[in-house]
Order: C-alpha cells, then structure tokens, then sequence
C-alpha cells in the first residue's frame, strides 16, 4: 500500500513538472494579460483545484483512519488507562467531527466563490450573532472535555496509598533502568547518587536497616490487579518513563523523587494471546522474515523472531543511544510474582559477598 | 485624540527635515548598513531564507535516516564528512544534532527573525503611514546583532564534538554536561551564545516595533483603523518583550551551571565513574524558564502569520475581514493566555499534579479564540469575489494547516491525554502542522503579496501556483500519518526505532513521511528561482497590483528614502472598504471600483460605519 501511495506522489511529481515546463514555454511566449494577478481564468482553475485537493484530503485521511488506526495501542492494561482511552476517543471524535466541517466549509467556499468578471462580494464586516455563536459552542464543548480532564486525571494523579500496594523505585541512568522493590518491610531504603560504590551501583545507603532487604533486578515483573506506586530517581540526567500500553508516563529527575501508579489488569499472557497482538506479531514477523531475507543476501545475521513483551522505554532525550534505552516489564499473577520476587537477592546480601 | 495630533505633528516636522538632507548614499549606508526600515527588512527576508535553506536540508538528512535507519547514504558522506557519518552512515550523535539545529533553526532564525523581522521592518512604517522605524539605527543594530548570532550559530556546526544535541529545548542536565553528549561541549556554549544575542536582536526590534506603532502613525490611524497586520506584529513584540528576557535569564544560569560551577539545574548527579559537586538545583526549574518564553514563542511565532493571512484574505475575498473587532480581541486574548499556558510541556515532569490541572484549563481557553479566528477566516470567504493570488492560496492553506494542526492541541493540552502521547510524534504532528507549516505558509503569503513592494516586480504566478498545490500536497503528506503512529508511543527523538520490534510495521510510514519531506523540500527550490529571478526580470509592478485599501500601495513604486515623495498621507478610514457600497446601494463607494484605500476621505453618498 504504501509503495502505491508513494508511486503516487511521485508521479504527482512528475506531472508537476511536466507542466511547469509546460508553463514556463507558455510564459516565454509573451501573453500580453499575464502582469501576474490572478484573471478569471486563474480563479477558476485555482477554484477547482481546491475542491479537488479537498477531495484528495479528504481520501487521504479516511486512508489513514482505515489503514493505521491499526497502529492505535492495544487496550489499556492498565485500570486508569480505560478512562484515558474513553476520554481519547471522545476528543478524537470531536476533533474529527470539526475538521470535516471546517476543512469542507473552507475549501467549499474557496470554490464556490472564486472570482468572476462582474461578481459583486457581499459587504458583511461583522455580525454579534455569529460571533456569539461560534464563541459559545466552542466553551461549552471545551468546559466539558475539560470538566471530564480533570476529574480523570485527579483520579489518576491522586491515587490511594494503600498498605498492601507495591512500591517500586525505577531507577533511570544512561541508558538503562534498573527496578528496586521494597522488600518484607515494604520501605524503600534511603539512597543518594553520592553512596554509589563498587557493587552498590544504585547508591543505597549501606547504614540504613530499610534498604538492607531491597531487591533490585534488571526486569521489572508487577503482580495483576494490584495497586504498583513507581518511584523514579534518575543517576545522571532527564530520563522519560514512558509505559505506552499502561497509558504512563512520568520524567526521572535527577535530584528529586517523581512518582506515578497503576494498577495493570492484564497479564503479559493474556495480552500476548490476545487477537490483537497474534495479529500484530504475526504480521511483524512477516516483515521481519522478510527483512532477514534481504541480510542474509547480504550476509548478515537474520532479525529474531518477535515475541511480544511490555516494556518501559526512555522518551526524554538522553544521549546517544537513548533510542534503545528500554526495560522488559512482565505482569503476572500474584503468586508468580511472589515466587520471583523470593527468587531475587537482597541488597544487604549483595554487599556482604 | 491629542496625542495621536500631536505625534503627527512631530512627524510632519521630521519629514520636512528629511527634505533638507537627501544625500548621496553609499553602497555600504544603502545596502550594508543600512538604516531603511525596507532594506532591513530585506536583509531579514534574506537571511532568514539562507537559514531556512539548512534549516529544512537538516530535516531531510534526520528523514533518510529515519526511513531507512543506519543505510550508507552518499548524501550523508557529502553533508556530514566520515567524522559524523562513518562508512556514509549516520552517527547516533550527528542525528541528535541535526534534529536539535533543525529545531533551533527553524524556529528561531527562520520563524521568528525571517518571518516577524522581515514582515515588521517592511510593513509597519508603510502600513501606519511613517517616514521610517522610531530608531532607524536601533534597527540597523537589530539586524546586524542577528547576522552575527546566525554565524556563531552555523559555526557551531562545524566545532570540536558537533553541535549541540540535547533538543531545541536544550533542558540540562544533558545540556550542561560535556560528559553526557558531545555536544555539550564547545557546541553548546556557541549555542548559547548566539541565543543571547539572538534574544538582544528581538528585544531591540521588538521595542523599535512596539514604539513605532504606538507613536508614529499618521494622522486619522487610529489603533481601530489599524490593519490586522499590524496589529498582529504589534502584539507579536509585545510577547517578545516579556517573555525572551525570561529565555535569557535560563541561559545565562545555564552559562553558569556550565562554567563557574553553579547549581541552577544541576543536583545529584553520577556520571563517568563520578559524582559531580553540584547540589540543590532544580532541572525543572529550568523547564519553567524556557517554556516561559517557549510557550509565548509559538505565538511569536504564529501571530505575524495570522495577521498577514487576515490582511491578504480579506484584499482577495474583496471582503472586509469579518468580525476586525473579534479578530483584534482574539489576538489580544491569545497573547495574554499564551503567558499563562506553559506548563502544559510539562504535565509529567514531575510538578505538582495540581498545576497540570490549572495549566491545561488556561491551556483549553485558548481554543477559544483560536476558533473564533478560524470561523472569521471562513467567513470572510463566504460571498467573496475570490482572486486566487498565489498569495491566497497559501492564506488558504495556512487556515486550513492552523485547523488540522489545531484540534490535536485539544488533546495535547488535556494533561490527562498527554500522558501517553507526550513527546511522541503526535506532539510532532501537531506543532509542525500548527506553527510550522502554517507559519511558513504566512511567510510565504507573505513574500507572494508584498513583493512588488518589496522590489517592484511581480513574482511568476504560474510558478507560485505549482509551488503551493506540492508543498500543500507534501506537508499534509509528511505530517498528516505522524499522527497515527504518535498514538502508537512511537518517541520523537530516536535515532533508529529497529531497537523495538514492536515498531516494525510502521517501518513503512516512516518511508512514506520521508518521501513526501524529500519532495515538499525539492518543491522549494521552484519559490526560490521565483523569487530570485522574479528580483531581475520579473514584470514590473503596478502601484497598487492586488487593489488593496492600505497606505503601503499608496507609496511609489521605486523606493523612496521617507516612503513618501510628498506630505504623508492622511487616513480617513479602516482598512477594509472592500466592495462596500453606496447608500442606495446601486454601485460601489467609488463608482467603478470595488475597494477605497484608507486615505480616501468620506464620499457623499457613502455611509459612515464604525468597526
């Protein structure tokens, strides 16, 4: 699809060119009329040509609503992230029912009113009625999207701390992240980029009894259907965690905690063995072999097959290689999760080895 | 009523002086140094071209790398040299300072100095009816101090670690460490530099504009008589003053942090095996600041576009503008909420939940007089008498590109919906289609429309045309599809997206994008032949080609040093007596002629209206 669409364009090319050839002999023939103002002629060219690029706009995003809102995210897997994507559909649905009109309206009356010889315009300077009305339809729907906003993300931001949920430091540096879970006492233990030493990469503090039991790991593994409060602490510079299927996004700042939570509703297994990501990976896959064709001609090392993991990656510019700055996240039940957990070492042991 | 009488007063006075002294200028008073509020504004229109040429070259060279991520390009080779593209692939570093220098390019030296510098040094004398700016020479500093801050900021380009490459934003602390970017080092202190005295070009412009529009208007131009133009340039200064200084009190504490060890931004920081001594700074601190002015920018940006959108719609339409006091409040109402928005960059970098929540209502009220311009505009439409000017077109275009790019600011101003597409390239879409692409559009309009005044000769329509319908065609191309894969969390700013499989299949998007930026991009090069061979051997322009009401067209068509040969016109009405007709209604104001510029006095059997 996309090969014909850019066939296109260059042909449109093409053809531009071709009658800009043809134009400039036209011009070089001396048309006497030609002072470079619009005539009648040009306004009626001009004026068809915006009804036909209202058409061919028109296409074009219909074309892109049909054939990449497959790009849209899958279902928010998160329980917040429902709210999000209602409250996104709804202003899309606005946006979209405004652009119709405006765009053909616009373009609409660049054609229809295209200039003639003896055409009278209509002397209308101003009118307190219409401006009434486009300035009173404007507030309301922006009161109620931002009446609706508001209350979803107060939601969001202002979550409960309840006691059973997990707190989680997310820990950012260039260019990876680290997770660190609280351990059985359920604290975090104090930590400062000035502890840093030797095998304490994250710079726990060593004298603190809380941070003795913490347990950091390279994978970020969150239980299903229970409340996750992030931490963020950056080491060197702004980092972005970004978690597009949870519908979050927080900055890591260095010299300062940030936080953001959620609750996940759907387990790395479900999402994976949904109809939407057997469809997406399959057809990642295609192109994948497809593409791995093309470097074993050359002699290089196939692509992997993709399997479909969530994951946290870095989107606030980093540094060099911040492109690929990113972490696996696994959801899972909350037995699994514990098991995991009791599998990881805790830091005060770390240390002692 | 008096003060208005009485500047008019000083003024004539001026003006006779000026007759006393014409004497012979050299090349370098007239062409170099120039004080001419109209040769400076060449100069700008020049300049800011020149950069947009880089500007728009960068963005291709990012695009090929895009679409065919890590590919051995010979474009590459020539542009970048091995040191930045190694075997004709580009480096992760040169990508990032490509995109930072296209950002900071673009909007700065080409939207900002080449479109509100060009367009105020040429029209606001010749629009309000002055013999020059206030201070001729404060402009002339103007200029030049913007020449110099472009050199410092092309010769960036080519230092010891590259450019700077930590975005347009340039937030510390990548900004202000060498040991986290290359180009953090000596690129960024020119960077920096050249923002500075950037900053000090637009505040003396910007006071020059402000004082002049205030002070020198002929007699009978009043503030409500003035054209949308100017007004939109007038306000355009008046967000530049306050907001650039704040800009450059950021760079100077970024200036700090970098070399005499302050900690503005800078805390706790390990990096290469070291903690740093910096303690108790704040990068978000840093984030308020910029976007302090960066928010205001956008409308530095967009509001000199607006105004000369307005002014050639309603000379096209042969319409009176609709609704000139709404289009007046709105300009002022956006100009007072875009001091008050800036927050919504930064819903989630980490301030206070509650903020976000006053920011993204401040930010959603200023839809509302976003909307009401746009509906102005296609009023303004309806019923007109239509002549498709190249100028037009790309009026046209501007309102339709300030739509699409608009709406998506719903979303992005919500912070609850920014969330999940903040920096990803729906943020990318939106403000390219809002303020980029509709800004160059005014430019453009702009250049088309007053051409003949700024060199006598008409540009070739017929190329203009071709140039509008492609680049018309390519940037809906380019920007249009970024939407879509925005919502999918694709992030700006990555060099390659091969490290995410999930991105795969949008491999082909990224191709598609990339193929209409290379065309929209080569399409220019037909609008700079216009121009420059247009400069030499275009048709010569008419006194009044276009039929327009306002002072400029009153001028001769050779420049005059003073704008007028004689007395400065007087202004006896509004700028927009276009086909407005007797009071029986049987003809036009002046039989014959459907429009009555602004220095034409009250006729008979006319009928006095007050807008």
């Amino acid at each position: 699809m996309t090969e014909i669409l850019i066939i296109i364009v260059v042909g449109l090319l093409g053809i531009t060119f071709w009658q800009m050839s043809k134009i400039l002999k036209l011009s070089q023939s001396g048309k006497k009329d030609d002072n470079g103002v619009a005539t009648d002629a040009d306004n009626k060219t001009q004026g068809k040509l915006m009804l036909w690029f209202a058409v061919l706009f028109y296409a074009f995003m219909i074309y892109n609503f049909w054939d990449y809102s497959k790009f849209y995210l899958p279902e928010a897997a998160s329980k917040h992230g429902v709210d999000y994507d209602r409250l996104m559909m709804l202003s899309i649905l606005i946006i979209v029912i405004v652009q119709i009109v405006t765009q053909f309206l616009l373009h609409y009356f660049s054609f229809k009113y295209k200039g003639r010889k003896g055409q009278k315009a209509l002397f209308f300077a101003d009118n307190d009625k219409l401006e009434a009305v486009w300035t009173i339809i404007p507030v309301i729907v922006l009161a109620a999207l931002i009446i609706y906003g508001l209350f979803t993300w107060s939601d969001i931001m202002n979550f409960d701390e309840d006691e059973d949920a997990v707190v989680v430091e997310l820990y950012a540096y260039q260019f990876g992240w680290k997770a660190r879970y609280a351990g059985a006492d359920n604290t975090l233990g104090k930590a400062n980029v000035r502890f840093i030493k030797g095998i304490n990469t994250l710079g726990l503090d060593e004298s603190d009894p809380y941070a003795a039991d913490d347990k950091i790991t390279t994978e970020l593994h969150l239980p299903v259907n229970k409340r996750v409060i992030f931490k963020f602490r950056s080491q060197d510079i702004l980092h972005s965690a970004y978690f597009p299927f949870f519908r979050a996004q927080m900055n890591v700042v260095p010299g300062m905690i940030t936080q953001f939570s959620f609750v996940p509703t759907i387990t790395s297994d479900e999402m994976r063995n949904s109809k939407y990501m057997v469809d997406k990976v399959k057809e990642i896959n295609e192109i994948r072999a497809e593409n791995s064709k093309e470097l074993v001609a050359k002699g290089e090392m196939p692509l992997d097959p993709y399997e479909f993991d969530y994951y946290v990656l870095c989107n606030k510019i980093c540094g060099i290689s911040h492109y690929n700055m990113q972490m696996k996240i696994i959801v899972e039940e909350e037995e699994d999760f514990q098991a995991w957990l009791a599998q990881q070492q805790e830091f005060g042991e770390s240390i002692k080895q | 009523m008096s003060a208005i009488a009485n500047a008019s007063v000083a003024q004539d006075h001026h003006g006779h002086d000026d007759h006393g002294h014409h004497h012979k200028e050299s090349f370098i008073t007239k062409y170099v140094f120039s004080q001419d509020h109209k040769m400076i504004a060449k100069q700008f229109l020049f300049t800011g071209l020149a950069m947009g040429v880089i500007g728009i070259l960068m963005s291709i060279l990012f695009r090929i790398q895009l679409a065919w991520p890590e590919q051995s390009f010979e474009i590459f080779r020539f542009f970048l040299g091995e040191k930045y593209a190694t075997d004709g692939v580009m480096n992760a570093d040169s990508y990032l300072a490509l995109v930072t220098m296209h950002g900071t390019i673009m909007v700065f030296f080409v939207l900002t100095a080449g479109l509100s510098g060009t367009f105020s040094n040429l029209l606001i004398p010749l629009q309000i009816g002055a013999r020059d700016m206030a201070s001729g020479f404060m402009n002339m500093l103007s200029y030049w101090i913007f020449f110099l801050s472009s050199i410092i900021m092309l010769i960036s380009l080519f230092v010891e670690g590259g450019a700077a490459s930590s975005g347009w934003t340039v937030y510390p602390p990548l900004s202000a460490l060498p040991e986290a970017i290359p180009g953090s080092g000596t690129g960024m202190t020119l960077w920096l530099i050249a923002m500075a005295l950037f900053i000090a070009q637009s505040l003396m412009g910007s006071l020059n504009y402000i004082v002049t529009v205030l002070n020198l208007r002929t007699e009978g131009m009043s503030m409500t008589r003035l054209p949308l133009t100017i007004w939109a340039l007038f306000v355009t200064a008046i967000i530049g003053v306050v907001s650039f200084p704040v800009l450059l009190s950021a760079a100077l504490m970024l200036i700090m942090d970098r070399s005499f060890g302050t900690s503005f931004f800078l805390s706790d920081i390990y990096i290469k095996g070291e903690v740093l001594a910096h303690q108790g700074g704040s990068p978000v601190l840093y984030e308020h600041l910029f976007w302090f002015l960066g928010h205001p920018e956008v409308y530095i940006v967009i509001l000199p576009a607006m105004g000369i959108v307005s002014e050639i719609m309603s000379t096209n339409s042969r319409k009176p503008i609709f609704g000139y006091r709404a289009m007046i409040t709105s300009i002022l109402a956006i100009a007072f909420l875009s001091t008050i928005v800036w927050g919504h960059h930064m819903f989630v970098s980490g301030m206070n939940p509650f903020l976000g929540s006053v920011f993204t209502f401040t930010t959603l009220l200023i839809a509302i007089p976003s909307a009401v311009k746009a509906f102005n505009w296609i009023t303004t439409l309806w019923k007109g008498n239509i002549q498709m000017n190249p100028g037009m077109l790309f009026s046209i275009g501007m309102v339709s590109t300030f739509i699409t790019g608009g709406l998506t600011g719903i979303i992005l101003g919500d912070s609850t919906l920014d969330i999940n597409v903040h920096d990803t390239y729906f943020v990318i879409a939106h403000f390219h289609l809002v303020m980029g692409i509709s800004a160059l559009y005014g430019f453009f309009a702009g250049v088309y429309h007053w051409f003949p005044k700024f060199f006598g000769r008409m540009m070739n329509k017929n190329l203009g045309y071709v140039h509008f319908w492609i680049t018309a065609i390519g940037s809906y191309g380019v920007f249009f599809p970024m939407h879509f894969i925005g919502l999918a969390g694709l992030p700006r700013r990555y060099y390659t997206n091969t490290a995410f499989p999930y991105f795969d299949d949008m491999a082909d998007v990224q191709i598609l994008i990339t193929v209409c930026a290379i065309v929209t991009a080569l399409i220019q090069i037909v609008f700079i032949y216009n121009l420059i061979h247009s400069i030499f051997y275009g048709k010569k322009a008419t006194q009044n080609p276009w039929n327009a009401t306002t002072l400029e067209w009153t001028t001769p068509v050779e420049h005059v040093h003073g704008n007028w040969p004689g007395e400065i016109p007087t202004v006896h009405r509004w700028a927009y007596d276009y086909s407005k007709t007797n009071k029986e209604g049987t003809d036009y104001v002046i039989p014959g002629q459907d429009y009555v510029m602004q220095d034409v006095p009250l006729q008979d059997n006319e009928e006095e209206l007050n807008h």
